[in-house]
This record gives C-alpha cells, structure tokens and sequence, in this order.
C-alpha cells in the first residue's frame, strides 16, 4: 500500500426507503471543510435502489461527486450487499479519508469493511481535523471521540493505513446550506455481487411504536413539575416535545398527584436520564431531582422563581411563566424547522 | 486469621448484591406502606437456590456455608429488612433445625421443598404467656397412640400466613418442665391447625407475622422432631443459630442506614456546603461506621465458628445485641442527617429506622442476650 | 448446538469520577465488571441452550485478572471458559482483537457466535463486526431477538432507529446483541458453589491460528495520539426577560447546541 495513491474525502451518504438521511448532508460538510485544507474532492457514495435523481442534492450539499451504485440488491440496507459494493468502490478509487454515520447502518458497516480493507476505523467521533503528519509531505486525520463513558475524550490517528475511516456521531457535524447552483459529476457504479455470500434475507421490516420509548433512552426530554399543573400543562409540554422529536418527563410532584405514569419520573426514585437536551419546565431542582438528570448534555430550565435550584445545574435559564413559553416556543420551533 | 471473604463468597456477595439492589430495593417502599409479603420476591429467591443457602446438595440445597447464609440476609437487609427476616426466619428457625435434628425420612421429606422456595418455613415458639420465659409453654401435644393432638396457640410468628412447614414447641409433659416440651413438625392444613390474626406492626411491615391456632390439631406420629422431651434445647438452639441470622439482619438495616446517609449528607447543601463537609457529620458517621464494622465482625465470627462446627451461642448472642444496638443508633441519627426529609417516606431512612427496633426484640430480646452472655461469662 | 460467547471485563465507566483538581481520571477502586452488552449475549446463548440445547462457550482477550468474569460465566450456566492471555496481544485496537479472537474461533467447534453491541469503555461497536469479517461470517448487530427454527435457521429482530428488521439467516453467524433485550439471569447459588471447581483454560498466542505480525501494537492501524478529560461545564446563564427574548435565546442555544 503506497499513502500517496490516496485521496479525497468520501462520504457513504445513507438513506434509508430512498429518504437521504440528515447525518449524509453533515458529513458532507465535514468533509467540505476537510477536503478543502487538503485540496482534495468530496466524493459521496450513494447506495440504494431508485435513488439516482436524488444524486444532485448531495452535489449541492457539498459533493464534487456522486459515485451512484442503484441496484435490486441494493434496496434495503443488508451487511454483505452493501459492504460489498462500497468495498468495491473504495478498492477502485483509493480515498484518503472515508466517512460515515455512527447510525445503527454505518456502525454495522465501517468495522466490516475496515476489517475487509486493514483500514483503521475511529467510531462516533465528535471532532474531525487534519493535521500535518510526521512524515514530510503528508496529513492524518485527527479524528476525537468519546470514551469511557464520555468521561475522556481521545484523539485517534491512523499513521501508516490508508483510507483513514471515521464514523460521527448524528447531530454533530454542521451541514452547510444548500447551493442550487454548485456543480459536480454523478458517476454510474455497477458492483459485482458475490451472491454466494448472501446468507442474510429480510423477512420484513416493523415501523418502531413511538410510545413505548423509555425515557431513559430518549434524547430529548421536556419535563415537567409542579409548575406545570395538570394534564392540560403537560399537554404543552407533549406539544414541545413532539416538536423536537423528544419526550416528555416528569418530577416526582406531578407522579405523585396522579398526573404522570411512574415510567416518566426523573429522579432518585424514578430513572436517572442523560439525554442530550433536557428542558426542565416549572421543576424547581429538590436535589432528588437534579441527581436524576444533571448529567445532560444541555439543560433549559424554565421557571418562574429566580431562587429555584434548578438554575444551578442550567446551562440556560429562564426566569419566566412555561404556560407561555412553552407554546411560544413550539410555534417558533415549527416555523424554523419548516425552513 | 484471614478476614477476607473466599472467592466463591465474592462471586455470591456479587450476585446478592445485584439481586438486593434489582429486585428487592424497588419493592422495599411499597411492601412496608402496603403491608404486603414480598411473595414474587421469594419465589425468585427460590428460584436462584437463594431460600436453600446452608442446606447440602442431597437434600436439594446450594451446599453453601452458614457465612453466605448471613451475607444474603444483610445484603437484602440493607435495602429491605422485611425480605430479610423472611429469608432468615425460613433458614435458621425452619430448616436449620430439620437439619439438625430431623430423621433422614424428615430430612428428605421436607428439606428439598423449602429449599428450593417451593415452601417456606416458620417456626413456632412464642405464646402470650411465654415470651423471654419461654420455658411457660401452654400448648400441649397429648400422644393419641398412631398420632399426637395439639391444642393451644403461638403468637408472633413470622412468615406464618405463607408458610407451609412450622416447627413448634408444645409440652408433652408438664411436670417435667423445660424436658416436657417437645418438636413438632407441623403443616399448613393439617386437621385442627389454622392461621389466626395478623399483626400490625412498627416495622418489617411486609413480613406476615400471624398467631398460630391448634385446636385437636392432629399431627403424625412420625412429625416428631428429635427426642421426646428435648424441644426446649431444640428450640434454644434453634435460636442461638437464628441470631447470628437477626444479626445479620441488623447489621444490614445499619448498612442500608449509612449507604443512604453517605449519599444524603454528600448531596444536601446547607450554609453553602454540603453537610458531609461539617466536622459534625464527619465525626459522628465516623463512630457509626466503626460500629458497623464491629458488628460485621461479631457477625461473621459467630457464623464462621458455626461452619466449624465450634460452640457459638455466646458470639451469636453478642453479634445481635451489638448488631441490634447499632443499627437502632444508626438508623436513629441517619433520619437526623436527613432532617425533615428524613422523617418523610420519601427517604428510606424513615423505615428503617422503623425496621431497625424489631431486631432488638425478637428471637430474644437484648436483655435476654446480656442474660446469655452473662450465662456463658460467669458459668 | 455450539455457541460461543465472546466476553469483555471492562471497568464499570458509571463509578468513575474525574479528579476535580487533576482534571483526570480515576480509576481506582473502580469495580471491573462483565460488560453489560456481552453479559445480554450470554443470556442470549443461555436462553437458546434452554429452548434447544447446546454447548455454551466463553471466550475472552485480556489480562489474568479477567479469570473472575469467566467464573460469573459458569455461574450463569456456560459450559466451558477459555482466556486468550499473552503479552503478545498488548495494545490491540479493535482490528486486532477482533483478528487475535478470530484465530481462537477457528480452532472451536462452532454454530454460532454471539458478542455485545459493543463495550462500555470503548463504545466502538467494532470487534463483532470485524471478527465476522475475520471468519468469514454473515452478521446481525443489534439483536434484539433470534429463535431457532424447524429449518435450522435463525429467525433474528435487529433493532435500527426507525424500525425493527426481522432477518432469516442461513447456517453459521455472528450477532451482536443489546443488553436491553437480554435481561440477564442472575449466577445461581449452586453455580457459584461450582464456578471455581471448573477450569478456566488459558491460552496464550502459540495455541491459537493466527500471523503474530498481525496481533496487538503492531497489528493496530489505529493509534491514540492523545487523550485528556471532558471539559468541565461551565456555569450556566439565567435571564429574565420577555417571553418573546426567552424564545429567541433557547433557540438559539438549541442552535448553538446543533440540536435544531
């Protein structure tokens, strides 16, 4: 293997039933930034069946090129078809850097095809830079992830492999706005399948029930205390919380008084919850509480005593009424997300 | 002297620890204000050996040792003291004596059922009028040639309302005294036997603590437990082996106790800091914790001497008063840690508080350890 | 039916604590634990020994010390318990674990390999993939249930973030399962009293089928350049204000925060 045979910044822009997937347009931002320290192209691959018109939209999201693999075996997403192809891909063209979602597809993938390619894989990275490597004339990808439970942080470098191979986290990375106008090549790529090595059918697909999600795995949780009433305030919260794909929690108070389930109490004696955003509604923070959910990521409190403890474990705090804010905030959110 | 447990003991505190934490923990509040008995609770229990600890394996026991017997009672303790007692009232009081002084026929007959949890065990000593006294027996079992007739009743028994096989003291011969009374095995539904009311108690509310009630209760022949006439050392001893059980119970409450007071003291802010940072915290847990650890001491001394098979009634005696002093201590002041939280069931340390002053009562009263103490001391 | 269970001890990453002062990691009197996504796996094994018998093997890379998960193991019910311990594995990244695995997978007997979703200190989710590829074998990753069937297949539900597939897959696998479906058994008090009259085999690098190139430092393409503790959060803001300022300011953390 000879480093410099290796270039440009490839992204496995996944989709899912034809819908590309956002974590594709943040890699490809990533990979925008990447490739242009490196003087490099971003080069998207885009696997699936019936998808080739979409291939424009990554070009405007950031791709030089679409590498376009559509194909039957290619419909549903399937270990060996999928690593085959983008094997393939990647043995032809040689890229430098090669990105993918840290999605339940690309984390099933990567390892697969790092293993296939000797390649050295960095999982669910949160920061992706390049640096100067210490050998003259060349850079490594600096890829930074968590470990330890999220208690360290490591750098990981691959010095001597290539392609260097990253998966990121979903959420992460910015994706740049879309350019109707930027240019770039789709490329026609038929894989040839070793249909041998096809052990795997799909039997059927189940669509997940949205309601039976433990809070404890959610990431993002509107919750509610005292402040909040009744079954008619938490139903702002519901509101909020459908807004932003969360869900909604509960203080011991408003379990208590027969307002929630138990299976939504946040707390010492309900679930301790890390979700990346917490919004903590008319809760005033009795440290039970706190030592339920002070560990997320991002914490809005909302309530109307300034003194209320939550606001010492809040990253933003709102001194004011959630019965306003709250629905306030869930139009606001509706207008921006429709953008 | 090794203080250290054997690996194997690890592996058990592991799992018991899981299992105290997963399964009985959750339960704790509800089978206290509820006054409900942990039954999915044991049935688990039996399910993983845990009902059958100290019994050998032909008899369908775990084959464990007295040492992993009193670690689970502490460790269930620790989160529930209700589950505790039932697990030792069940292996000390019920099967420890089948176990020592059954017939091979009784050994076979029973061990293997309560073992495996599929019955418990109670034991039956206690009557209105006899209490610390114990050698006041009133109930009589008359020999009625091909089977013996009881007729009186016992208070205060725990596990009673699920039990399936009691051990119980009746007088064969009044005028013989403490040599008079004898050992019975009893079973739920035998002719004449039933269960009477249920007390309402202070703590260990979950457990079903209920008066037993013989009227010409009709018992075999062959449910004789040891010779005639020897049911009082029968049940002495029986009690000597319960306390490092109570013990062990105790020692949990305390633990539990200090776990949660660590973790409240740590967390709670007052003046500007947290109250674990005062000098007064920090002096006062410090003599509670050594207390704790010198009972986990005397505990496990007298359940060591036991597996040996050395005299323990002394060291078992003193492991649960010192036992029952201390976590009666500790829990009183963790619920004065926990101030006015502390006296709300929203804290732990309210109930065992309650739970912790049982242990200073039943299987012999801490008086009637000092007596046995002092019995030993001055012999 | 052969199944082997690949087992990681990992320290258990919810007891450590950051060193206020230091700003590092500590991890002493850190409890080392079975990690939780293998342990689902080994009730997966457990449960499908249960259903249709078959012989349950624990296989795991590590230091001596790793001798008591494997005691667990047995407690739980597997039948035999094999360490690969040897120098020669020191510093392996997830390809070459998965590498050093694969060469004690092909001196066994096997029908099936079942690993966790991925370990608790690393969080890669890599070696099972990789040791499949090592072998040769179709994969499922996140499991969330198999059967067997009449027809000596596995009926198996992988969970994504949208939907569950429910996958056929013919002759010899490897899953990777998630410790959320495999509520693990607790050891039994009769298999801890057995759990240290068994033998734990120890196998060193010489016993196994693999290139000694390939394994540990020198078999790993990945490197830790560096590493350094999570930054301390830093004291939070609070306004009081309009609603309509308060809308704006949460959006705007939210975008900050590239939540939205």
């Amino acid at each position: 293997m000879d480093k410099k045979d290796y270039k440009n910044v490839f992204v496995f822009a996944e989709q899912r039933e034809g819908v590309i997937q956002p974590v594709a347009f943040e890699l490809l931002g990533k990979a925008r930034d990447l490739a242009d320290v490196l003087g490099e192209k971003v080069v998207a691959m885009f696997l699936g069946c019936g998808i080739k018109d979409q291939a424009q939209t990554l070009i405007e999201m950031g791709a030089d090129e679409v590498i376009v693999a559509d194909c039957p075996e290619l419909k549903d997403y399937l270990s060996e078809q999928y690593s085959q192809a983008v094997y393939q891909i990647i043995e032809q063209r040689k890229p430098g850097i090669v990105l993918y979602g840290a999605t339940t597809i690309g984390r099933d993938m990567a390892p697969r095809l790092a293993c296939r390619l000797r390649a050295g894989l960095t999982a669910d990275c949160t920061k992706l830079e390049v640096q100067p490597a210490k050998e003259e004339g060349f850079m490594d990808l600096h890829s930074t992830r968590p470990a330890f439970g999220g208690n360290l942080m490591a750098t990981i470098v691959c010095p001597n492999t290539r392609p260097q191979m990253s998966t990121v986290r979903p959420g992460v990375m910015q994706k740049r706005e879309r350019d109707p106008q930027r240019q770039g090549v789709v490329t026609d790529f038929a894989p040839k399948f070793d249909t041998s090595k096809f052990k795997v059918r799909l039997v059927e697909t189940i669509r997940a029930d949205k309601n039976v999600a433990d809070i404890s795995e959610a990431k993002i949780l509107v919750s509610g205390g005292r402040g909040v009433h009744d079954k008619e305030g938490f139903g702002k919260l519901q509101a909020l919380a459908d807004q932003l794909g969360g869900q909604v929690a509960s203080s011991r108070a408003m379990v208590d008084n027969g307002v929630m389930p138990h299976e939504c109490q946040v707390g010492q004696t309900g679930k301790t919850v890390r979700p990346n955003l917490y919004i903590a509604c008319g809760i005033s923070g009795a440290i039970q509480h706190l030592a339920g959910m002070e560990e997320s990521d991002l914490i809005v409190a909302i309530n109307k005593d300034k003194y209320a403890p939550i606001f010492s474990v809040a990253d933003l705090g709102i001194v004011g009424d959630l019965h306003k804010i709250v629905p306030m905030l869930t139009e606001r959110l509706k207008r921006e997300m429709a953008q | 002297m090794d203080f250290s447990y054997s690996k194997t003991e690890q592996l058990f505190l592991q799992m018991i620890r899981s299992f105290a934490e997963n399964e009985v923990k959750p339960l704790a509040a509800e089978v206290d204000e509820q006054e409900r008995f942990p039954i999915e609770t044991v049935e688990k229990m039996g399910k993983l050996g845990i009902m059958g600890i100290p019994v050998p394996k032909q008899y369908g026991g775990a084959g464990g040792t007295v040492q992993m017997y009193i670690m689970a009672v502490e460790e269930l303790s620790r989160v529930c003291a209700t589950t505790g007692v039932v697990l030792s009232a069940h292996t000390s009081l019920c099967m420890a004596p089948i176990m020592e002084n059954g017939t091979e026929e009784q050994k076979q007959k029973y061990l293997p059922k309560l073992a495996s949890g599929e019955w418990i065990g109670a034991f039956g000593l206690t009557e209105p009028n006899a209490g610390t006294d114990a050698a006041m027996q009133q109930t009589t079992a008359v020999d009625a040639g091909d089977h013996w007739v009881l007729n009186g009743s016992k208070i205060f028994i725990t596990n009673a309302s699920y039990a399936h096989v009691f051990i119980v003291m009746a007088m064969t011969d009044k005028s013989k005294g403490t040599k008079g009374i004898s050992a019975f095995i009893v079973e739920k539904g035998m002719p004449g036997f039933s269960i009477g009311k249920k007390e309402l108690k202070m703590g260990i509310r979950g457990s079903a603590t209920c008066e037993l009630i013989f009227e010409n209760c009709i018992v075999p022949k062959e449910n004789l437990l040891g010779p005639l006439g020897k049911g009082f050392n029968i049940a002495m001893k029986t009690l000597d082996g319960g306390r490092i059980g109570i013990a062990s119970q105790a020692l949990g409450i305390a633990q539990g106790a200090m776990d949660e007071t660590v973790k409240y003291t740590k967390e709670r802010k007052q003046f500007g800091r947290a109250i674990a940072k005062f000098q007064n915290t920090q002096f006062q847990m410090a003599d509670l914790k050594t207390k704790v650890e010198a009972a986990r001491l005397l505990v496990r001394s007298a359940a060591w001497k036991k597996d040996n098979g050395l005299p323990y009634s002394a060291d078992a005696a003193m492991a649960k008063l010192f036992a029952a002093e201390t976590a009666m201590e500790v829990t009183t002041k963790a619920v004065q840690f926990h101030g006015g939280y502390g006296y709300t069931r929203e804290y732990p340390v309210e109930r065992m508080m309650r739970d912790a002053k049982i242990t200073e009562i039943y299987e012999g009263t801490s008086e009637v350890q000092r007596m046995v103490i002092a019995g030993h001391l001055f012999k | 039916m052969n199944i082997v269970v690949c087992l990681k001890q990992v320290p258990d990453t919810t007891e450590i604590k950051i060193d206020p002062v230091k700003g590092t990691l500590i991890r002493e009197g850190v409890p080392s634990i079975m990690n939780p996504d293998d342990k689902g796996g080994l009730e997966l094994a457990l449960r499908l020994k249960d259903q249709f018998g078959a012989t349950v093997t624990v296989i795991s890379m590590g230091p001596p010390q790793a001798d008591v998960m494997l005691r667990e193991a047995y407690a739980m019910g597997a039948d035999r318990a094999i360490l690969l311990s040897d120098r020669k594995f020191a510093g392996a990244d997830t390809l070459a674990t998965s590498y050093a695995l694969s060469g004690l997978c092909r001196v066994l007997d096997y029908d099936l390999i079942i690993a966790g979703r991925q370990a608790i200190d690393g969080d890669t989710a890599q070696v099972g993939p990789e040791l499949a590829e090592h072998l040769g074998l179709p994969q499922i990753t996140y499991v969330v249930d198999a059967k067997l069937q009449d027809n000596g297949h596995l009926l198996v539900h992988k969970e994504n973030e949208d939907s569950t597939q429910v996958l056929d897959v013919e002759g010899k696998c490897l899953l990777t399962v998630l410790a959320s479906a495999f509520e693990p058994r607790y050891m039994s008090v009769s298999g801890i009293m057995e759990a240290y009259n068994k033998e734990v085999e120890v196998w060193s690098a010489d016993k196994i089928d693999v290139e000694e190139t390939k394994l540990g430092l020198a078999g790993s393409p990945t490197k830790v350049f560096q590493s350094f503790p999570k930054a301390m959060k830093a004291p939070g803001e609070l306004h009081e204000v309009s609603e309509e300022e308060a809308v704006e300011l949460i959006v705007a953390k939210l975008k900050e925060k590239h939540i939205i």
